[in-house]
């Protein structure tokens, strides 16, 4: 019996690896325990090991293909056994295909990691022509759906009537326009609509996608508000921008950095990992900030936030989110956070509630800074406010501890003074 | 209505024409006082005498030849060749005379001609004896292909046949003589040649066929519906012309399927007839048509042999599996 090699599971939390190399080409004669190819994790590269012998008949995944593990990725029988390969590929395509190859490590460049590239989509959206019946091709396309995206269940695969008829009956049906009977009036007719468009998810997007759904999921997350009186930061902040170039300008978001940082250092569980039996806090104050890029987001790291100046915080804070927009983002500039911060300010959003990135223990948001009357003294004056939420990872910290988190945070911010101390 | 063997209701065909057209004749080998081979010509010399029904001399090229010329000067004859292996033999009386006489003279001469003859194996007759080279004569334009698949439709189909000024090539099936079934009475009951039957409706694959392939496949759609398959099985009944419009209409509405002949597979009736379909329907092709054919080899003379050799119901179950 020829038997299918899959991509192993290497490790607890591995879901998916790349074929690195095919180490045994088609047609090779291999040894149970002879390596066979290399994987890579996201951790790491590993060899892979044949666990019978025999010959490889050939390979159902191709290099810089990355698959869910239990995927089978080559095949090894005896050396005069006959395998219909194209059989084998037709069946394992459906979990074979999910992206065309990536580009190959490149090993001989002793760079660290590649960043994610964060404007080219991995998938290129064409995909293998899928088999399917001329009718099934009709009823698809009169439906405006696309044919791959149908699993196909006729011989060798492929997508018939049956399977076409089964997807369609499966998403629920478009609500027919219902309207009662109403006095004459004009009636909306509707007009040619522009057809639904399928965008394959770029690497970036499968990785949020990813680990929102992880964080939602695992991470039972509540959430405090606090508002902020900024009169004094902006103030302190005006005056900090008088002694320095235009390019070197210290912003909002700076200080609501710093301030954060030097909270965290005085409220470790918000600067930890939860880790099954554990909690682990972390040493280091490194305070992430979200970047919007083509396509998603992308936290940059300033490290050992609370021990910078603010300066350099601005400037480290600039140079990163600079080469985040522009695709150039280095390793280094988005590793090892231990908090993160998202800032909607420049939007106009009074206030909004983030999604913990894991493995961290909490996100603060906060909104744009803004004149309202406030109450002063028994008298309405005009105050200058900003609304900071902190959404936090309830196995680590509590209410009351994220609470006074958030008090710290404002009171950094409000006595401005000890974010330059 | 009566029950009829095949045999009888092509004998009362011919029998209820020559009372009814004066200018009829048949003529062939052994179809006089003998009766015929297969006894379809029984009673016929007995009752019209030898001046309308004679035998001939053993030559197909005499018999197709003598019969042209009778057509072509007013008379109506139904010439009969023993078996389709023999028409070879007449071949250029066939396709270059009776075929093309209309057309080449400008329309001067009519040849309402019927050759009939049997075709078919399952007799152990070997291999040249057991052919089913139908397919053949139905390729030249000029000559109309008619073959019955029940007594009733060889009464109906023949009397057409009879009363049509074209020649027609009339194919029985030789091992379907004695097979019974209702046939009416009515001396002026007719059947269109040129139209497609449905044997059996059904809705979820179709099977075209014709002659003694149509009992077969019907057998299989029975076997099939106890599956919860439900077979429509259409009857050619005519090879040339041949009617495709039912076929469509099935196909559409099935989407799939199976082409049963007992001739070769290939350059057969089930290529003419998918390649057809594919051309009509090609927006309601669900599955690749199947062609189930007879196997790629002179016929066996050995009864197991041939009997593998020939399409029969649980071929046509499995072909209807490979669409479904």
């Amino acid at each position: 019996m020829p038997e299918l090699i899959p991509m192993p599971k290497l490790g607890f939390d591995m879901t998916e690896g790349t074929l690195v190399r095919k180490v045994k080409k088609e047609g090779d004669a291999v040894n149970k325990g002879e390596v066979l190819a290399e994987i890579e994790t996201d951790k790491a590269t590993v060899e892979v090991e044949a666990y019978i012998g025999g010959v490889v008949k050939g390979w159902l995944v191709e290099e810089g293909q990355h698959v869910p593990i239990g995927t089978p990725m080559a095949v090894i029988a005896a050396a005069d056994e006959k395998v219909d390969m194209d059989a084998l590929r037709a069946k394992s395509g459906g979990a074979a295909k999910p992206t065309t190859p990536a580009p190959k490590p490149d090993t001989a460049t002793p760079s660290p990691t590649p960043p994610p590239s964060v404007s080219s989509p991995i998938g290129d959206g064409q995909g293998t022509p899928a088999a399917a019946s001329p009718l099934a091709r009709k009823i698809a396309g009169d439906a405006g759906v696309d044919i791959r995206q149908i699993p196909g269940t006729g011989p060798g695969g492929r997508i018939t009537k049956k399977d076409v008829e089964a997807f369609l009956s499966a998403k629920p049906a478009a609500a027919a326009p219902s309207r009662t009977a109403a006095p004459a009036v004009t009636t909306f007719v509707a007009g040619p609509a522009p057809e639904d468009q399928t965008i394959p998810l770029t690497r970036l997007r499968q990785i949020i996608a990813k680990r929102m759904t992880e964080s939602k999921q695992t991470a039972p997350q509540f959430y405090v508000t606090a508002e902020v009186d900024m009169a004094a930061a902006m103030e302190l902040r005006q005056q900090i921008n008088t002694l320095l170039p235009d390019e070197r300008k210290v912003s909002v978001n700076d200080l609501v950095v710093k301030a954060t940082a030097l909270a965290l250092r005085a409220f470790p569980n918000l600067n930890a990992s939860f880790a099954g039996d554990k909690v682990i806090r972390k040493g280091h104050v490194n305070v992430g900030i979200a970047v919007t890029v083509e396509g998603g987001l992308l936290t940059v790291v300033v490290k050992d936030t609370d021990q910078k100046p603010l300066a350099q915080i601005a400037a480290e804070a600039k140079a990163m989110a600079g080469r985040a927009r522009e695709g150039k983002v280095q390793g280094a500039d988005i590793e090892g956070s231990t908090f993160s911060t998202s800032n909607l300010g420049m939007y106009g959003v009074d206030n909004f509630i983030a999604i913990v990135n894991p493995p961290e223990a909490g996100i603060l948001a906060f909104g744009a800074v803004r004149e309202t009357p406030v109450v002063k003294d028994g008298a309405l004056v005009v105050g200058v406010r900003m609304k900071v939420t902190v959404s936090a990872d309830h196995r680590v910290t509590d209410g009351a501890e994220a609470a006074q988190f958030l008090q710290a945070v404002k009171k950094n911010l409000e006595e401005p003074l000890r974010l330059l101390v | 209505m009566s029950s009829l063997t095949m045999s009888k209701a092509i004998s009362q065909a011919i029998m209820e024409e020559m009372e009814r057209d004066p200018n009829i004749i048949v003529f062939g080998e052994e179809v006089a006082a003998a009766g015929g081979t297969y006894g379809a010509t029984q009673g016929l010399y007995d009752h019209f005498g030898p001046e309308r029904v004679r035998d001939t001399p053993i030559s197909e090229g005499v018999i197709v030849g003598a019969a042209v010329g009778a057509a072509m000067n007013g008379l109506r004859p139904i010439a009969e060749i023993m078996g389709i292996n023999f028409a070879f033999l007449a071949m250029d009386q066939i396709v270059n005379h009776a075929a093309k006489m209309h057309s080449m003279f400008g329309g001067q001469f009519r040849v309402p001609l019927v050759i009939r003859t049997t075709s078919g194996g399952g007799r152990q007759l070997a291999a040249t004896h057991s052919q089913t080279p139908d397919v053949i004569f139905a390729h030249f334009p000029g000559l109309k292909v008619v073959a019955p698949s029940t007594p009733a439709d060889a009464k109906g189909l023949l009397k057409s046949s009879i009363r049509t000024d074209d020649p027609v090539f009339f194919i029985e099936h030789a091992t379907m003589y004695s097979e019974r079934g209702e046939v009416p009475d009515d001396k002026d009951f007719l059947l269109p040649i040129g139209k497609s039957d449905v044997k059996r409706p059904g809705k979820d694959v179709t099977i075209v066929t014709y002659s003694k392939m149509v009992s077969i496949s019907l057998k299989a759609a029975q076997q099939l519906a106890d599956e919860g398959i439900d077979a429509e099985v259409i009857d050619l009944r005519s090879l040339r012309p041949l009617d495709m419009d039912p076929i469509y209409e099935s196909f559409k509405k099935t989407n799939r399927a199976v082409i049963v002949e007992e001739g070769w597979r290939s350059f057969g009736i089930g290529s003419e007839v998918a390649s057809r379909i594919y051309e009509e329907c090609f927006d309601y092709v669900d599955a690749p048509i199947q062609r189930l054919a007879q196997k790629e080899a002179p016929l066996p003379y050995n009864a197991e042999l041939e009997r593998s050799a020939t399409p029969n119901p649980n071929d046509v179950i499995a072909a209807v599996k490979a669409v479904l």
